[in-house]
């Protein structure tokens, strides 16, 4: 199976997920994956769409998809090997580590505050991500002190206890 | 303090209502009528809408505002607009406007939403019409800020109206119609992610041009788009200046006149056998606004297998759907055909060449001359609806405004009808809703009061959304509606003739109940009734002549009446059947088709 992965930047409103997602099954175009995430601006998202390349016209759903009117804009991503230096180069500035490698595709991983990620993913989007896993931020209190130590026990033994 | 006051009153603006807001957005996008029903949640907006300047026709089902609004935008070229109430209100939108999306229909529908803190709840009358509208509309959007209004209100004109047209709805909660704003008109319209083709390009022009030029059996073929861009003079010059023969399909009805020699009339399933024949012997065929519908290719391994393809067309997505083009052009018909009139004379001055059409249309000639439409009107026999259509083009001179409902009557309509001028032909093409017609009729007579408008109806379609005659009767929108009744749901009944082995499964409705003569005078209109050829002359006068409530003519048509020539569905359009009024050798003749040309 070919695959085509598509990058579309949507307007961050309400339905436009839905939007999309029904323009796939209204005109039977099969799709192996949908992902969604944020980017830099608050008020895009883009969404990334794998596509079965044989059974489905590439063209005609990139027409489709950039006639809705909350559609910014539509790319299809292609890794060019010799972008694969230059990204190591962005991975080694931001302390990312390379955890995957395929001909066409790097998996990174980034740990570090959301201002350093944010300008992380701005650099790789140039190149075109082609999905975004985030946690929000997490938190731990320094020294001996856990916030454990007197936390209430949970109430899983409600039977018991009454 | 005088200027003061000046100041203030130009930068303190007067509060409004989010409902006086819509009617007054409605106003300044210049509607001058909107279709609709009222009820709970769209009440707020209908109290300003009694003294607004808009003109209210009050329907008698919200399916029939829907289509009255594409009757309106067909006769005039202006969006239609029409508004409902939640839930089953708008839900009984839904066919006008998967109608309008299939026929790139523009039009704007307003529909009254539950209040905001209900949404979600299951509350009474809510029904989620922005999701069950996503898939059929250009673009929809619930409005939950009241201050979006104006805004909302320009972008839905702006959008139904620009590069393919559609329709558009915008839904508005009860509460943000009731909300207290100070009034701001539309800003400038500011939609990033909608695109409207520019200028086509030039350079794919000259290749047409070139292609044109050098074709020998050329085709244009018309498509609906044409109507939209108002380019019916451009393509008579275009047609004239390169000597080639044009194709109308359904939607395109009229946008060239029936009585040109270059006119092939319509291709397709239903399609006169010239029109059909020299898409499939054609080198060249120019698509303008049109898409390649199954309906007109046939099967399409088989359709036009000599032909390269210059396909025309402001939608991008439309370009390569379907059939691959040597060339494409996106952008406006009105300059693309400008742009391949003037290229086509550039061509012709650089080489010193006339296009050579004279065998192309000396083969046309004759297969205009060998199968014709046929049908027999026997004296006495039973009467034929091809027979009323004729006598309505002769009566009228083409220049009726005709509106057909779906079916055998429509099919017989843009047959037999000589249509002379664009906008003078409405019907559901794409979706082939049938019930259209007495709406979309009572639409158009809006927008051309004092013109003739009629509607060819058949009577299972007729009792589809008949209540509209009280709404005509009211309102004084004289329409013609002439029921071409054969009791039966005729091109079903076709079907089940030619491929279920005349087992009739449930198509036959009787030809007597309702009584159509009763019906038209309950609702407050003429009722005619007529049986016979020699009568129908009479008859077509005296509902023509009624211009003060709405004339139905109740034609009592022969039940076995088929619509031929005939491409079955899926099949190759060369293995089209002309008929029963052609002989054996005739239909052979037909499908060999002797091309000296080739």
């Amino acid at each position: 199976m070919t695959t085509h992965t598509l990058s579309v930047l949507v307007e961050n409103k309400p339905g436009v997920l839905a939007h999309v997602a029904g323009l796939f099954s209204r005109r039977a175009f099969n799709i192996s994956s949908l992902a969604v995430g944020p980017t830099a601006d608050a008020s895009v998202s883009r969404i990334t769409i794998v596509l079965d390349g044989d059974s489905t016209p590439v063209g005609q759903v990139m027409s489709q998809l950039d006639k809705l009117v909350r559609v910014l804009k539509v790319v299809e991503v292609k890794a060019e090997a010799g972008s694969r230096s230059q990204l190591l180069e962005v991975a080694q500035v931001f302390g990312a580590s390379v955890v995957d490698m395929s001909p066409t595709t790097l998996v990174l991983e980034a740990v570090s505050s959301p201002g350093k990620l944010d300008a992380l993913l701005a650099m790789l989007d140039t190149y075109g991500t082609c999905e975004i896993v985030r946690t929000g931020r997490i938190a731990i209190g320094r020294g001996a002190g856990a916030i454990t130590d007197d936390a209430p026990a949970a109430a899983d033994d409600e039977w018991t206890a009454a | 303090m005088l200027d003061g006051t000046k100041l203030n009153q130009k930068e303190q603006p007067v509060d409004v209502t989010g409902a006086q807001a819509l009617v007054r957005s409605l106003e300044e996008q210049g509607v001058e009528v909107v279709f609709g029903l009222p009820g709970g949640t769209i009440l707020p907006t209908y109290d300003p809408l009694r003294s607004s300047s808009l003109r209210h026709i009050l329907v008698r089902h919200e399916q029939g505002a829907g289509h009255a609004a594409e009757g309106y935008y067909w006769a005039t070229g202006r969006p239609g607009v029409c508004m409902a109430t939640s839930g089953p209100g708008a839900t009984n939108l839904v066919t006008a406007l998967a109608d309008a999306y299939m026929d790139s229909v523009p039009m704007v529908a307003i529909t009254g939403q539950v209040g905001r803190p209900l949404i979600g709840t299951d509350a009474f009358q809510e029904a989620d019409i922005t999701g069950i509208t996503l898939p059929i509309t250009k673009h929809n959007e619930l409005v939950t800020d009241p201050e979006r209004i104006p805004d909302a209100i320009a972008e839905a004109f702006h959008i139904a109206t620009t590069g393919r047209p559609g329709p558009v709805l915008i839904d508005v909660p009860k509460d943000v119609q009731q909300a207290t704003i100070p009034w701001k008109p539309a800003g400038p319209i500011s939609l990033p992610g909608y695109r409207i083709p520019g200028p086509p390009s030039r350079s794919a022009i000259t290749a047409a041009a070139r292609l044109l030029h050098g074709a020998r059996r050329p085709v244009l073929y018309v498509g609906g788009g044409v109507i939209k861009s108002n380019a019916s003079a451009e393509l008579l010059r275009l047609a004239e200046l390169a000597q080639a023969p044009v194709v109308t399909t359904l939607m395109a009805r009229g946008a060239f006149p029936d009585a040109h020699p270059l006119a092939l009339g319509m291709p397709g399933m239903h399609g006169m056998y010239p029109a059909v024949a020299a898409l499939q012997e054609a080198d060249l065929i120019i698509a303008l606004g049109a898409r390649f519908d199954d309906r007109v290719t046939g099967n399409l391994q088989y359709f036009a297998p000599h032909a390269q393809i210059v396909h025309a067309d402001i939608d991008p997505a439309e370009i390569g759907k379907i059939r691959r083009p040597d060339v494409a052009i996106l952008g406006d018909l009105k300059p693309t055909m400008t742009g391949l009139a003037e290229a086509l004379n550039a061509e012709v001055s650089a080489t010193g060449t006339q296009p050579d059409a004279a065998a192309w249309r000396a083969t046309l000639d004759s297969w205009k001359q060998q199968f014709p439409l046929r049908y027999s009107q026997e004296e006495g026999g039973p009467l034929k609806p091809q027979y009323v259509v004729e006598r309505l083009s002769a009566l009228t001179g083409g220049n009726a405004v005709v509106v057909a409902g779906v079916g055998q009557h429509q099919m017989h309509a843009t047959q037999h009808y000589s249509f002379t001028q664009p906008r003078s032909w409405i019907n559901s093409g794409g979706a082939g809703t049938m019930g259209f017609a007495v709406p979309a009729a009572m639409g158009a007579q809006v927008g051309r009061p004092g013109e003739l408008v009629v509607a060819i109806d058949g009577d299972g379609c007729f009792q589809m959304t008949a209540q509209e005659l009280a709404t005509c009767a009211i309102e004084g929108l004289p329409i013609k509606v002439l029921i071409f009744n054969n009791g039966v749901l005729g091109m079903i009944r076709q079907w089940q003739e030619l491929f279920y082995d005349e087992r009739y499964s449930h198509s036959e409705l009787g030809q007597a109940i309702p009584d159509y003569v009763k019906l038209a005078e309950a609702y407050g209109c003429y009722g005619l009734r007529c049986d016979s050829a020699d009568r129908v002359d009479e008859t077509l006068e005296k509902a023509l002549a009624a211009t003060d409530v709405p004339a139905v003519v109740d034609f009592r048509v022969h039940d076995r009446e088929g619509v031929f020539p005939m491409v079955a569905a899926g099949q190759s359009n060369d293995s089209i059947i002309l008929g029963p009024e052609f002989t054996a050798d005739e239909q052979a003749a037909a499908r060999r088709r002797d091309m000296e040309t080739r």
